[in-house]
């Protein structure tokens, strides 16, 4: 999974930081949207898809990459 | 009502086709009082579009009409679509009531107001109320809670709750954030509660907006020879804005803080005490109380008629088509009701994963204070439960006084005794 913000459309409510602490948190000065972990591990996977539904602003995507995680996996196996 | 909206209102009653067995379906009058048989569920002819009709037409209290937007979806769509304005001064803006037409047009706040100028103003207090500053006021807010319900319990064993905590505790919180002398309290609550009746005329309205602007642009000057920590002051030394607009967003956040936070808590209250299974397990497990207040906004959402926009550019939802001018109204309780999102919706359930709920809103202008918020009704509602072992209704439920005639649902006191 990879995070991708847009700090242009963030409203600065915070709904992120609440659903994933680990992965997002809002800068000091204006209270909008940071990235701590781009890539976060699986087992924050459902947290950041919650961020990215309940943020009001759409400025949360996340690009799906689940099926290479899929294709790596196999490998290793 | 001009005759092209006239004509418009017949043309959509008309339009309907109504069946053997149903009674007409639109358009719906807004502002309806909720349910007569439960009154924490959304009025019945919005329960009843949102199944049948989810993007339906409704006649407001002047004969205008607008388009009523009740599914969850639906309402998501239209609050995140730069194509719906929030600007008031726009033509076919719909309002709820002639006092808010007032409030809205003569001196609007960035709410009725579209991005870039809202995301301007806006941003200068989105670090103010911010997850991680709200989050660290905790001890002061637990330290007002129980300064307020020992004054509360001293020698008594009934009060109203309202007037006692629900009320002064988010006061006192956004008195201490703005910068506000709490000791006029009784000045803001009053104007806040006209700026709120749906009964108030815009002449009612008028007066209580000069008061509390008058009042609010003394202040900024007087932040400007004293400066503290406060909000207030704090816009003063950006020197972005002027003594006016500063006042503005003071009253904004001083109404948005009040009465919003103070019916969450007693209405909480009140559906728990109606719910003692699910009250029950609140108290034995009070590790659930942050799901338990998303489930509460969900189950509640006070702002009851619905969030109000109007179209720029025509638009298709849900199958109509919503024409550039056309007002819409986004009813978030029945959003928060929607089958599909919430099953069970119609039922209290504090286990329940409610974070899609809309009672904040939804797009760039979702409640900016919801991280405060959810701070002080997270420790208002487990204080009270923790403190309160034998919290009870004082009175018949028939006779709790619901705030049908607010824009803000609620209660307007709340005896309890314990
Ligand atoms: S939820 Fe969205 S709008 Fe809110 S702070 Fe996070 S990224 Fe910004």
């Amino acid at each position: 999974m990879r995070v991708h913000i847009d700090q242009e459309k963030c409203c600065g409510a915070g709904s992120c930081v609440l659903s994933a602490p680990e992965v997002f948190d809002q800068r000091e000065e204006d209270g909008i949207v940071v990235l701590l972990d781009a890539e976060p591990p699986a087992g924050l996977h459902e947290a950041v898809h919650e961020a990215a539904a309940i943020c009001p602003a759409a400025a949360i995507s996340v690009e799906q990459v689940e099926q290479l995680d899929q294709a790596e996996r196999v490998e290793r196996v | 009502m001009t005759t092209a909206e006239r004509t418009e209102a017949e043309r959509n009653t008309g339009s309907t086709g109504p069946s053997e067995d149903l009674a007409p379906l639109s358009p719906l009058a807004v502002p309806a009082a909720r349910a007569d048989g439960c009154p924490f569920d959304p009025a019945p002819g919005v329960e009843r579009a949102r199944r049948e009709e989810p993007v339906t037409r409704a006649t407001l209290w002047d004969g205008s009409t607008c388009w009523l937007v009740t599914r969850h979806q639906d309402v998501r769509e239209v609050l995140g679509d730069p194509r719906f304005s929030a600007d008031a001064a726009r033509p076919g803006f719909p309002f709820l009531t002639a006092g808010g037409r007032e409030l809205a047009t003569s001196k609007p706040t960035f709410i009725r107001q579209d991005d870039p100028e809202h995301a301007r103003l806006r941003r200068m207090l989105t670090a103010d109320f911010m997850v991680k500053k709200m989050e660290a006021m905790r001890p002061e807010v637990q330290r007002l809670a129980d300064d307020l319900l020992d004054r509360m319990t001293a020698g008594r064993n009934a009060a109203d709750l309202v007037a006692e905590f629900a009320l002064p505790l988010p006061s006192l919180v956004i008195c201490l954030l703005l910068g506000v002398p709490y000791d006029d309290h009784e000045f803001f609550q009053d104007r806040s509660r006209l700026l709120l009746s749906l009964r108030s005329t815009a002449e009612e309205v008028r007066t209580a907006q000069a008061d509390l602007q008058r009042y609010l642009s003394r202040l900024a000057a007087a932040k400007q020879r004293e400066p503290d920590d406060g909000i207030v002051s704090r816009l003063v030394a950006r020197g972005e804005l002027d003594f006016e607009e500063i006042a503005s967003m003071g009253r904004l956040l001083l109404i948005a803080g009040h009465e919003t936070t103070a019916n969450m808590t007693a209405l909480s209250t009140l559906a728990l005490l109606r719910n003692p299974g699910q009250l029950a397990r609140l108290r034995e497990d009070p590790s659930l109380i942050k799901g338990a207040v998303e489930e509460l906004l969900r189950y509640l959402t006070i702002v009851h008629n619905g969030l109000p926009r109007v179209a720029t550019e025509d638009v298709t939802l849900g199958g109509r088509t919503i024409r550039a001018g056309e007002g819409v109204l986004c009813t978030l309780n029945s959003a928060n009701r929607d089958e599909g999102v919430f099953p069970g919706g119609d039922a209290l359930d504090v286990g329940r994963d409610a974070r899609r709920h809309v009672a904040f809103g939804f797009g760039v202008h979702q409640c900016l204070g919801q991280p405060l918020a959810r701070v002080e009704l997270q420790i208002a509602v487990e204080t009270l439960l923790r403190r309160l072992p034998d919290l009870r209704l004082d009175i018949p439920f028939e006779d709790v006084p619901f705030r049908h005639d607010m824009g803000i649902y609620g209660v307007h006191a709340l005896p309890v005794a314990w």
